[in-house]
């Protein structure tokens, strides 16, 4: 939602990455406020995917130059590791499996990683599991679910219900949601939709990035943006969604061109 | 390679064989026919070299500048000395001390069944111990467990009458105290029809000097069996730990193998399954070393008979300068149809100097089966370092805890969880440890 007075909590401007010596992102301008939904999207190979791991810090991608500000920080000085302490969140497309790692314990370093980072209480197993607990009837999760190697043999809605209970639990202030509708049936879909709104607040944002419009038809945005060839080339209201799902993308690509001939 | 390979002499042997007629006679003329065929089997063979096919990455010279001398009297521990190896399910535990029975230290808490040593058991089961004992594990070209044999005079036995199911894993702890000893651990375990157990063969060490562990273990099941064989060798770093392993599996039988190598500067186990018609087994298996560490794991699932199953995955862990061997042969012989058999090898170099052999090895004589194989030999996944490192997880803790993961897979297959926990907690340090 947007608010008034809202602070920044991203701000990236002209930024270049590559990634073995091939650009991807060429001069990405971005900015998303507090409380904001913003919905990127665009054709595969458009460069979305580059930017949400650019934004984690993906060590193959190599900043050429520009600046992202994380809440008024240089973010690019940042490891993965202190971005993700610093309240930075992605929700990947593939989850990983770690076998022979309980997910409870996982859930746990990572939560007990970002308090003591934040300055904030750390949990004992005991308390962490009524904590984790009650987030997990947020995402209809089975009780199992703890006792479970971390995404170990999980479906691939269980994998993304995974992804959204830690962002329960690690209450990020820019959550990137990396095609978190891709492999979910419709139940599932909902489910997560449902997770994800409910932690939507005016203090935090959330950056979806999706090829499909069948997402924001359950978490609705308040910006939505077209990349093309590593930067965004239309912004818009939630209306934007709807025209691509039934025009496609070509268009806005003919109208950027077209814009960038008269600007020449 | 050739500048390596030691010349065998056969003055080596010999003096392996020199403590041999200190064993005593048996009252079984059989069992010491068994023996004398083996020292003559012995006298015909010479150490393996890297020239042999099947030691072609495993270098035994420096195994030949060692003296040994076979113990025959075991050191006195004390219960409390080796309770820290204790597995708390294993109520029941048969300890051998430098390769000798320690009845003090062991434990028998079962009445339906026989887990005892061979000597006790022998005048009373000599028919059935005669059909059984040397006939599963061959000698033949095999210059180490002909050397066990020939010193056999004593094992750890289990035997269960027909449809015995026993709940309680059954420890087998060989501890090593002594330097420059030989020993010959020798198990039989005979599963009659229907029977279920879980057994633990277990190398451990009290002490850090160069030894030699020579072992030879026997599985027999019969119809229907069930058994879960568990075998961890921890030995010492400066030992040298040589084990031949040998199951057969009779009709329908199912036979599960877990085997972890993790100590002895130089280790080989083989293990040789034969299944009959409709018997299941798998072998599963990982070597977690580091250092100069080399360990070779050659394994040999034998399909002889049709509408067999088997599957096996082995992984390796290796760091430092140390060196992992695999080697897997899957045979289906003439008739085996319906055959169904995977197999998979996985291994994780941690350093630059971290090497592996691996050769999957299928021998088929026969349409009609399904035999799948696969290996990799690689780093950690960069994606799932980062996928640990986005929630937070410094960079080295990502690390440890995914080659903790690529070994807690095998070790997991472990169904005893006291085990599984304590093996779990070994690879986590040695994984902080290593990287």
């Amino acid at each position: 939602m947007i608010y008034p007075n809202s602070k920044t909590i991203l701000e990236v401007r002209n930024l270049c990455a590559s990634v073995e010596g091939t650009p991807i992102l060429k001069n990405m301008n971005f900015t998303v406020k507090s409380g904001e939904i913003h919905a990127i999207m665009g054709p595969n190979g458009s460069g979305k995917s580059t930017f949400s791991k650019v934004l984690a810090g993906h060590p193959d991608y190599e900043i050429s130059s520009g600046t992202v500000l994380f809440e008024g920080k240089n973010l690019l000085e940042l490891k993965a590791e202190e971005r993700a302490r610093a309240g930075i969140f992605l929700a990947f497309q593939y989850p990983i499996e770690i076998p022979g790692v309980n997910n409870s314990q996982f859930l746990r370093l990572t939560y007990n990683t970002a308090q003591l980072h934040r300055g904030k209480e750390e949990l004992d197993p005991l308390e962490f599991d009524d904590f984790v607990r009650d987030k997990m009837k947020l995402l209809e999760m089975r009780e199992d679910f703890l006792d479970r190697s971390v995404n170990g043999g999980f479906s691939g809605g269980e994998k993304k219900r995974n992804e959204i209970l830690q962002m329960a639990l690690l209450e990020p202030s820019l959550a990137i949601l990396d095609e978190t509708d891709s492999g979910l049936d419709i139940d599932a879909l909902r489910i997560v939709a449902h997770g994800v709104n409910q932690l939507a607040n005016k203090d935090n944002a959330i950056v979806m990035v999706t090829h499909y419009q069948r997402l924001l038809t359950y978490i609705v945005p308040d910006f939505v943006h077209v990349m093309e060839a590593g930067r965004i080339i239309k912004s818009g209201g939630k209306e934007l969604a709807m025209e691509l799902e039934t025009r496609g993308y070509d268009w806005v690509s003919a109208e950027y061109k077209a814009a960038s001939r008269v600007a020449a | 390679m050739s500048a390596t390979a030691v010349q065998p002499s056969s003055g080596y042997l010999q003096d392996l064989l020199n403590g041999q007629p200190a064993v005593p006679a048996s009252k079984q003329a059989w069992l010491n026919k068994l023996r004398s065929n083996a020292v003559e089997t012995v006298s015909k063979l010479t150490i393996p070299t890297l020239r042999d096919e099947e030691w072609r990455f495993t270098d035994l010279s420096m195994l030949t500048k060692i003296s040994l001398q076979p113990a025959h009297t075991a050191i006195n521990l004390t219960a409390e000395e080796i309770k820290r190896f204790h597995i708390a399910e294993a109520t029941t535990r048969l300890v051998f001390v430098d390769g000798v029975y320690a009845p003090k230290l062991s434990n028998i808490a079962v009445n339906d069944i026989v887990v005892s040593n061979l000597a006790a058991e022998l005048a009373k089961n000599s028919a059935l111990l005669q059909q059984h004992l040397g006939q599963h594990a061959t000698i033949n070209g095999n210059v180490f467990a002909a050397l066990n044999t020939a010193h056999l005079h004593d094992a750890a036995l289990i035997m269960l009458p027909r449809n015995t199911k026993v709940k309680a894993p059954i420890h087998l702890l060989f501890i090593a105290t002594q330097k420059d000893v030989v020993s010959y651990p020798r198990t039989l375990v005979l599963a009659d029809n229907g029977c279920e157990v879980t057994v633990i063969e277990d190398y451990v060490t009290l002490q850090d000097e160069a030894y030699f562990t020579n072992a030879v273990t026997e599985f027999v099941l019969a119809d229907h069996a069930r058994v879960h064989h568990i075998r961890v060798q921890r030995e010492g770093g400066k030992s040298f730990h040589i084990a031949n392993c040998a199951a057969t599996l009779s009709r329908s039988s199912n036979y599960q193998s877990v085997s972890i190598a993790m100590g002895a500067r130089i280790s080989r186990y083989n293990l040789n399954i034969k299944l009959a018609e409709g018997a299941e087994c798998s072998a599963d298996g990982l070597a977690m070393i580091a250092n100069r560490q080399l360990a070779d794991t050659h394994t040999c699932i034998d399909h002889a008979q049709p509408h067999g199953t088997s599957r096996q995955l082995h992984k390796c862990i290796v760091s430092g300068g140390a060196h992992a061997v695999f080697n897997g042969k899957i045979m289906v012989r003439r008739g085996a149809i319906k055959t169904d058999s995977e197999q998979s090898n996985h291994t994780l170099l941690l350093t630059d100097k971290a090497h592996v052999d691996t050769k999957p090895q299928l021998e088929i004589f026969n349409d009609d089966v399904k035999c799948t194989h696969g290996a990799t030999i690689g780093q950690l996944d960069n994606e799932e370092v980062f996928y640990l490192r986005s929630r937070g997880v410094s960079e080295d803790q990502a690390r440890n805890m995914l080659t903790y993961a690529f070994g807690a897979e095998v070790i997991e297959r472990i169904p005893v969880v006291s085990l599984k926990r304590s093996l779990e907690k070994t690879v986590m340090q040695q994984t902080s440890t290593q990287l």
